[in-house]
């Protein structure tokens, strides 16, 4: 077949043409309507949690719910320690505003449970290279496990300590090294993946709240919309003296704390 | 040809050592054995059609992640309009019993080796309401 030159640059140019549709298309797929969001599942501008450290010491129902459902490994070694959500002194938890002169059952024994804050301006989604951690529009910071390469990047950026990363097989645990021990609804994780709390994004969608504020004693946990003004969170938020992990990072936490 | 002594049997010997794999398979007990993959019972359908799936479901299972956990989506439509839980655990394997007479049949036929399983449960007995 020969084919002038005039021709052949009609050609190129319609075929350039095509392979620049080629992100266009790709958009629409993202919205594919095969796929369709939980009919009964929780819809939120941004999700928030309110923890009070005025009532009761430790919180190891809320913990163990949670670590139970998500089948975190709880290891012999603790340099393998895994955990989503933790009871930490008050001086750890908020540096700087514990001081010698506070009565000492504040300094000392008042202990803060902690967790990921889903902050606003999340550094760890900054600083992950493949995206494996990334912001929903709900405001949850999310780990999609299958994409994360174990850089660690995000457990440095993390400035409150809230990611762990498995140095061992999970299933060599000994709470998950027998099947029937492990949850059957939510997967475990492989060596070499950093994992943390998720808010609990599988059971919003179907229609629960996060298992550490189901399980809470004394209902000092609270987990509602922040873009909701009549919603519990926004009216505490409002009406309470709160306060957040590490304000002046610019972070902008999600999980409030009445002390 | 020169050295025709020498060269021939040598041939010879290079072909039957090249060969050998083939021949040997070729007489071995799996030779010609395809897996076959039948429904569970009671199921005449997965959740698209045989041939789709059998070309297609690696890419499906991807979109089905993708979308689940970075989009929220967790239904699926098929095309003849059923829904469907996109879960590997809860929706594949809760028709699909038993991972050894599923997954694994082409998966070791073909020597391929996903590692799905390394996170995700093989369920004993999932309820199907199940993420």
């Amino acid at each position: 077949m020969s084919m002038d030159r005039r021709k052949f640059l009609k050609v190129a140019g319609v075929g350039a043409l095509g392979l620049a549709g080629l992100p266009a298309s790709r958009l629409l797929a993202a919205g594919n309507p095969r796929f369709k969001a939980p009919a009964d599942g929780l819809q939120g501008e941004r999700w928030a949690m309110v923890v009070d450290l005025t009532v009761g010491a430790h919180d190891d129902a809320a913990i163990s719910a949670c670590h139970k459902i998500h089948n975190v490994p709880e290891h012999a070694n603790p340099r393998h320690e895994v955990k989503w959500i933790w009871n930490t002194d008050y001086k750890h938890a908020f540096p700087g505003l514990a001081t010698e002169h506070m009565p000492v059952q504040y300094r000392e024994e008042h202990s803060a449970l902690v967790l990921c804050n889903h902050c606003e301006n999340p550094p760890c989604v900054r600083v992950c290279p493949t995206q494996a951690t990334f912001k929903r529009a709900d405001g949850i910071v999310l780990m999609d496990f299958h994409r994360c390469i174990g850089c660690r990047f995000c457990m440095a950026a993390c400035p409150y300590g809230a990611r762990s990363f498995n140095w061992v097989d999970p299933r060599s645990a000994a709470n998950l090294d027998e099947p029937g021990e492990t949850m059957l609804t939510f997967p475990t994780r492989s060596k070499g993946v950093v994992e943390k709390c998720n808010f609990c994004a599988e059971r919003l969608a179907r229609g629960l709240e996060p298992a550490c504020v189901e399980n809470s004693s004394n209902g000092r946990m609270l987990f509602g919309d922040l873009g909701d003004p009549g919603s519990d969170v926004s009216r505490i938020i409002k009406s309470k003296y709160t306060i957040r992990r590490k304000q002046h990072l610019g972070t902008e936490p999600s999980v409030f704390y009445i002390v | 040809m020169y050295d025709k002594g020498k060269v021939v049997p040598g041939l010879i010997i290079f072909l039957a050592l090249v060969l050998s794999p083939i021949i040997y398979n070729g007489m071995s007990e799996s030779a010609g054995v395809v897996p076959e993959l039948t429904y569970p019972a009671g199921e005449t359908r997965c959740v698209e059609s045989k041939q789709y799936m059998r070309e297609n479901h690696m890419q499906l299972l991807f979109d089905w992640r993708e979308t689940v956990v970075r989009e929220g989506n967790r239904t699926y439509v098929a095309e003849d309009g059923k829904e469907y839980n996109m879960s590997l655990s809860g929706a594949c394997l809760s028709c699909h019993t038993k991972k050894e007479e599923f997954c694994d049949r082409c998966h070791t036929y073909l020597k391929v080796k996903p590692y799905c399983w390394d996170c995700h449960i093989i369920p004993p007995q999932l309820p199907k309401e199940n993420v």
